[in-house]
């Protein structure tokens, strides 16, 4: 038999990179965004991701937690993420200033399937935080451009001031390559030039698609859901065509510890981005 | 395979050789159950016991153990509760257990913690007789061809060993005199007359091809919300059972200075914050999602993927549930059998 112990293998899954803030500034009263870039040079720019994947960020002592990649692999050597105070982690995350040091892993996930979608019309529909996975996707467009079709983006928020990345996409209406549409719930400030009412309202602003050829991508809270994609069936898109990304506990992120479950897949291998027929398909999915 | 005798009273010899570079882990009695302990003294071990509390992944994969240690320079990992082990009097359905877990903790990525735990570890596992809750004929893990170093069938008078692996071969070669190569005719008609009698033991048996089926089917049948209301979300059942994984983190400041520690320690699946997340929302805050989780794994999802359920037979959670929520009760439930259960006369028995 083998009396000595084995030498313990190097490639650990569970050991973070060290990472250090770069820019960090608040987006809205409990959301900030987070500049970070990878200390290690060389392993900060071989960081390859999809958009839709996500990482581990750590802080020592308060835990590590599952963020949305936010920035786009189209611009290489930083990492963005937008993240809203929530928890331990993310209390000991809006602790923390520019310079600071934290734990990241990943990427982790399947991201989206851009291949796919090459050459197809492309709605983007953001509720809320679910602009934090979608505007890395829209970011990957925007940097492709003449690889997409029509890209449309209706982006919905409660208030004004809760519209995460506004001044980005007030900017973003400026392109013609673009068919950008915002709304806000209720308008408390006044001033407020865009549409009010749900994020479903601004389906009629969309500009004729070819539903065969379309790919939609939603993320938002549980309950926008249900009405977006009542508006996408009656487009015509297909169960396979509508894509989402969904948030689950995850403790691990590479399959093992079991939290983000779902019968027979894992959230975080699996998904977590899945297609309205997964959703149907799979219970408990939404 | 290489196949060799071992005298009874060579057993302890064995051992004795085989354990001075390694930890001896084997079953000892626990009140009226048993459980697996660090041996210094051979004749604690009991070579009849029947299932332990917890299956051996606690040798693997301990309740509680350190992952890290962590200051701001640095991640250290903590490999220090994977020392040299022999397990010894494992049965073959916990030697199943053990693959479905290698099976799992391979995927995508590999789990070190497991792994080299796994490494360090000799199986060296024993035959048992079923007693009235083991069901291993069903899941077909009450045999066992692979994943072991050596196997010791109980043949009465003698051991028939069987050498598992290359490792398993050299620890009887630390002491070969005390094995006997020579298997005569008798002693494989012995061997087959003991098998025969084995396979007849098994008092109860489950239809398992079927439940992958009736758990779709019986998706929202009200059996759920039965089992659910009786179900005290404890976690017993994952506890005991050798092929539940789930674990949770933890993180450990010591209380001067930036250090600290990375915990992993055993979840279920079965309790209630386990699938909340972050601002409150939880996908399983009914007790029956929770239990119609556990079991779509055991009984459905793992079928599907494997062709066999993630489920050994050992009937741990037979004895574990306090109400009765187990492969059995449930199984045949959704087979439509009758069966007998706390949670089926929970209406009758307890006023609410």
């Amino acid at each position: 038999m083998n009396r000595e112990k084995k030498q313990l293998s190097s490639a650990n899954p569970f050991v973070p990179e060290p990472a250090r803030i770069v820019r960090t500034y608040y987006l809205t009263a409990d959301v900030k965004f987070f500049q970070l870039r990878i200390v290690d040079m060389e392993k900060a720019l071989s960081f390859r991701y999809r958009p839709g994947q996500f990482a581990m960020i750590s802080v020592l002592g308060a835990g590590e937690a599952p963020f949305a990649i936010s920035s786009t692999p189209s611009r290489p050597g930083l990492l963005e993420f937008c993240i809203r105070k929530a928890g331990t982690v993310t209390n000991a995350l809006f602790r923390l200033k520019e310079n600071n040091l934290i734990g990241l892993r990943g990427p982790y996930g399947n991201g989206f399937p851009i291949e796919k979608m090459i050459n197809k019309d492309i709605i983007i529909i953001v509720g809320g935080l679910g602009a934090a996975p979608l505007r890395s996707v829209l970011l990957y467009y925007l940097d492709n451009r003449d690889q997409f079709r029509s890209i449309s983006l209706l982006h919905g928020a409660n208030r004004p001031s809760e519209m995460i990345f506004r001044e980005e996409f007030f900017a973003l209406k400026q392109r013609e390559d673009l068919d950008c549409h915002l709304a806000v719930d209720e308008d408390d400030t006044g001033t407020w030039t865009e549409n009010i009412g749900v994020v479903t309202s601004l389906f009629p602003k969309l500009k004729e698609i070819d539903p065969a050829n379309t790919y939609a991508l939603v993320c938002g809270p549980p309950l926008m859901y249900k009405f977006v994609i009542k508006e996408l069936i009656k487009l015509n898109i297909s169960k396979d065509q509508i894509l989402m990304t969904l948030e689950r506990r995850m403790k691990c992120g590479v399959g093992k510890c079991g939290h983000c479950a779902i019968d027979y897949i894992y959230t975080c291998l699996d998904g977590p981005v899945f297609t309205y027929w997964d959703v149907i398909h799979m219970r408990e999915l939404i | 395979m290489r196949i060799a005798k071992l005298k009874k009273e060579n057993l302890f010899p064995f051992l004795e050789i085989i354990s001075e570079e390694a930890d001896l882990w084997a079953p000892v009695k626990k009140g009226d159950k048993h459980i697996f302990k660090v041996i210094d003294d051979f004749s604690q071990i009991e070579m009849k016991a029947n299932r332990t509390i917890l299956p051996p992944r606690k040798i693997f994969l301990p309740p509680y153990f350190n992952m890290f240690h962590v200051s701001d320079k640095a991640y250290k990992e903590d490999f220090s509760h994977i020392t040299k082990k022999i397990l010894f009097g494992i049965h073959a359905c916990d030697i199943h257990g053990l693959l479905i877990l290698d099976n799992f903790f391979k995927q995508a990525y590999l789990d070190p913690y497991y792994l080299e735990a796994r490494k360090n570890t000799l199986i060296l596992g024993i035959s048992c007789w079923p007693d009235e809750y083991c069901f291993a004929k069903s899941t077909n893990t009450h045999i066992i061809e692979e994943g072991y170093d050596l196997f010791f069938s109980d043949l009465k008078d003698f051991f028939l060993v069987w050498i598992g692996s290359s490792r398993g071969d050299d620890l009887i070669r630390l002491k070969l005199e005390l094995f006997d190569e020579n298997i005569t005719d008798k002693d494989i008609q012995t061997y087959i007359a003991w098998e025969t009698e084995r396979n007849d033991a098994y008092k109860w048996s489950i239809n398992f091809t079927a439940l992958p089926d009736l758990m779709e089917l019986k998706y929202r049948d009200s059996l759920w919300e039965k089992l659910g209301d009786a179900c005290l979300a404890c976690g017993s059942c994952t506890n005991v059972c050798p092929t539940c994984n789930c674990y949770n983190i933890m993180d450990k400041q010591f209380l001067a200075g930036k250090e600290g520690k990375i915990i992993r320690h055993w979840d279920a699946c079965t309790l209630e914050e386990y699938s909340e997340i972050t601002g409150g929302e939880n996908f399983r805050k009914k007790r029956s999602d929770r239990l119609k989780l556990w079991y779509t794994h055991k009984l459905q999802a793992y079928i599907s993927k494997y062709g066999k359920p993630s489920c050994v037979g050992c009937g741990r959670c037979l004895i574990t549930c306090p109400v009765d929520i187990n492969i059995k009760t449930l199984g045949k439930s959704l087979l439509g059998e009758k069966v007998d259960a706390f949670w089926d006369r929970l209406d009758k028995e307890v006023t609410r």
